[in-house]
């Protein structure tokens, strides 16, 4: 009894100290007051004062201020935007080499595997910035677009929204594969042969039997693009343009630029409470298809 | 008494349904089907038995169209199938894994030939309402094939395959996965099914007991060729060759040179100093050829003085017994080194058995008891 409460309290305590105990100090800030000092805002904790009075000073200023202010829910509204749609793009992308990876020789298998966990050997940064030479009108793109004679005038893609969705597609694109790939290899290839011995073609049986039996696979992987893309701060302020609005660059640019770090995390705390439904909706996933397995 | 035997294959007017005229198929360099020519007819329940890798699944899975022939053709109606993709023979196959579609129902996964079909909402539900009825699957209609027991999914995998009415019905390995005694029942309802439903079954096993309980003829295969084609019982009593005696039961084989006494009948001389055994064998030798009798333990009578008007005797001693309840085998020594079985019913107790290790034996058996087989 005594070593299952040791098992389980490891993690809880983990848990506690880098989640809830930053959640609380965040949350403690978001309901505070801009000042000009140290840390900038008030109230701080005066144990002379006690606890009654330092609870009375905070309030919900900053968040009836990210209703007024229209940035903010047009930075969410876009974020969300750009987080679904790209996540749909990466699932597009993503599902075919899947696909390929699950129905290659075995012996292939492997190196394919190697090939898409390759580039998180390197620095995410660097290979943002490695991008911003790929796309910027004197880039390695346009270059070849423009010698192989398929456009005569560089295309500006970068600092836009399309510059934003390579790079989230190409970034995130191995969680999508992962997850879907762990399914379709376990797939059965003989249901694929039954369906069509029942009378499906190829294309029916891919959609009759193929997609329901990855669906946990596509659901886990669309997570896992979705929730990291919604707060996304890198990838739009590197690639993105001045009209590119996401939530991420915004919150960021109220810490470090404005210094209002009240604001900030107010910001901070209603993204947070935006992601807890789609990781919610995920977790129950996650435990409908464990049920499932049993 | 003229009651009709279903013997198509005795028929010279009978079309074949199922006609493999030369059929090889190589895998690189492998031969899994050597130029093989069989008939399967309508109505019939065929079994292809044989060791694993001797190609009889890939047989089947060219009927099924998951596999075309390297060379030859194969005729179904008199139809040349080789063009025709696997959805659109009017073939289903049961598979050896039964493929039920975990996230469909049972319902669905029986229905799922019928939809593709196009066939009508109320027909649909009708048909499968009636497979559910014939498999006794009507209370599990709801459940995920993760829901029930191995045998009720192989009932559901029957069903599913049954439902389009096949002219044809492939089963690869139908009862593999069940235990034995669910195996015996369910072959007897695979035999009832298929009367009930007239379709022509092929069925692949390696289970020799399988093969001879359900099917009206067997295949016997080794190395992608037919070795022999025959009722259960031909196949059992009149072997042609070493290989089918071997592989179907068991068999004592006795090697020897045969020697024509009169029609049919032989003497087989297989030791100097021992009188030759009398053999009356179907199959024609010719004299001084080498050949084997293969006798049947049960056909082997043992007892303890030599029996007067035996055809063939000869003496031994008992070296092992194994006792399997119904049955004992005796594995008797003979002072040649041969050590042959023998079989017997054990009608009385245990206790009053009347030989034991050791003992010294009388094994003797007809003229007709065994087969001649050339090298």
């Amino acid at each position: 009894m005594m070593r299952r409460f040791f098992l389980i309290a490891i993690p809880y305590a983990w848990l506690l100290a880098l989640f809830l105990v930053p959640f609380a100090i965040v949350l403690k800030i978001s309901l505070s007051d801009y000042a000009v000092s140290i840390p900038p805002y008030v109230p701080q904790f005066d144990w002379a004062e006690g606890i009654g009075t330092f609870i009375a000073q905070l309030d919900f200023e900053n968040f009836i201020w990210l209703t007024e202010d229209d940035l903010y829910w047009k930075a969410y509204l876009s974020s969300l935007k750009i987080a679904l749609i790209s996540t749909f793009l990466t699932l597009l992308a993503g599902y075919p080499i899947a696909y390929g990876m699950a129905r290659a020789p075995d012996e292939w298998r492997p190196t394919l595997m190697m090939l898409v966990i390759l580039p998180f050997w390197t620095s995410f940064l660097i290979r943002v910035y490695a991008w911003m030479g790929i796309l910027s009108n004197e880039g390695f793109l346009n270059q070849f677009l423009l010698w192989t004679g398929v456009i005569s005038e560089p295309l500006t893609i970068l600092n836009t929204n399309s510059a934003v969705y390579i790079g989230v597609i190409y970034t995130y694109l191995p969680f999508m594969i992962l997850p879907i790939y762990s399914a379709l290899e376990r797939l059965d290839g003989s249901l694929i042969e039954a369906a069509e011995d029942l009378g499906c073609s190829r294309l029916s049986a891919f959609w009759l039997v193929t997609v329901p039996l990855s669906k946990n696979g596509i659901i886990a992987g669309s997570f896992l693009v979705f929730i990291p893309v919604l707060g996304e701060f890198v990838i739009p302020s590197l690639l993105g343009g001045s009209d590119t609005l996401m939530i991420g660059k915004v919150l960021w640019e109220e810490f470090f630029s404005n210094r209002d770090w009240p604001v900030a995390s107010a910001v901070a705390v209603v993204l947070l409470l935006l992601l807890i439904i789609p990781i919610v909706l995920f977790q129950r996933n996650q435990q409908k298809q464990q049920e499932a397995e049993q | 008494m003229t009651a009709s035997v279903f013997e198509p294959w005795n028929d010279p007017e009978a079309k074949p349904l199922i006609h493999f005229q030369n059929v090889t198929k190589r895998f690189g360099e492998f031969t899994a089907i050597d130029n093989l020519t069989i008939d399967i007819y309508e109505r019939e329940f065929y079994a292809l038995l044989g060791p694993s890798g001797c190609g009889k699944t890939t047989l089947m899975r060219m009927l099924a169209g998951f596999e075309t022939p390297t060379e030859g053709k194969i005729f179904l109606a008199g139809q040349d199938i080789a063009p025709v993709p696997p959805n659109k023979r009017a073939v289903n196959m049961m598979f050896q894994s039964y493929a039920l579609f975990p996230h469909l129902s049972i319902w669905e996964n029986i229905a799922f030939g019928l939809k593709r079909e196009g066939m009508a909402k109320a027909d649909i539900q009708q048909r499968v309402e009636e497979m559910l009825r014939l498999t006794r699957l009507e209370k599990f209609a709801r459940r995920k094939p993760h829901q029930i027991s191995g045998g009720q999914r192989q009932r559901v995998a029957l069903a599913r395959s049954l439902a389009k009415a096949p002219k044809l019905l492939l089963l690869d390995e139908p009862l593999g996965a069940l235990d034995k005694k669910l195996r015996q029942d369910t072959q007897f309802e695979l035999m009832d099914i298929q009367e009930k439903t007239g379709t022509t079954f092929v069925i692949v096993t390696h289970d020799q007991e399988e093969a001879m309980t359900v099917a009206s003829r067997v295949a016997v295969m080794d190395h992608g060729k037919i070795i022999q084609v025959a009722t259960p019982d031909r196949i059992y009593e009149t072997p042609n060759s070493v290989y089918v005696a071997d592989f179907i039961g068991d068999v004592n084989l006795i090697e020897g040179t045969a020697r024509p006494t009169g029609s049919d009948t032989y003497a087989m001389s297989w030791h100097e100093g021992l009188p030759p055994l009398k053999v009356q064998s179907p199959n024609s030798l010719s004299d001084g050829q080498k050949c084997h009798l293969a006798i049947r333990p049960e056909k082997v009578a043992i007892n303890a003085e030599k029996p007067a008007d035996a055809d063939n005797a000869v003496q031994g001693r008992i070296l092992d017994i194994a006792y399997l309840g119904n049955i004992s085998t005796y594995h008797v020594e003979l002072p040649t080194g041969a050590v042959i079985k023998a079989q017997t019913a054990n009608t009385r107790r245990i206790a009053r058995r009347a030989f034991t290790w050791e003992d010294t034996v009388w094994l003797s058996w007809t003229a007709t008891a065994g087969v001649l087989l050339a090298e």
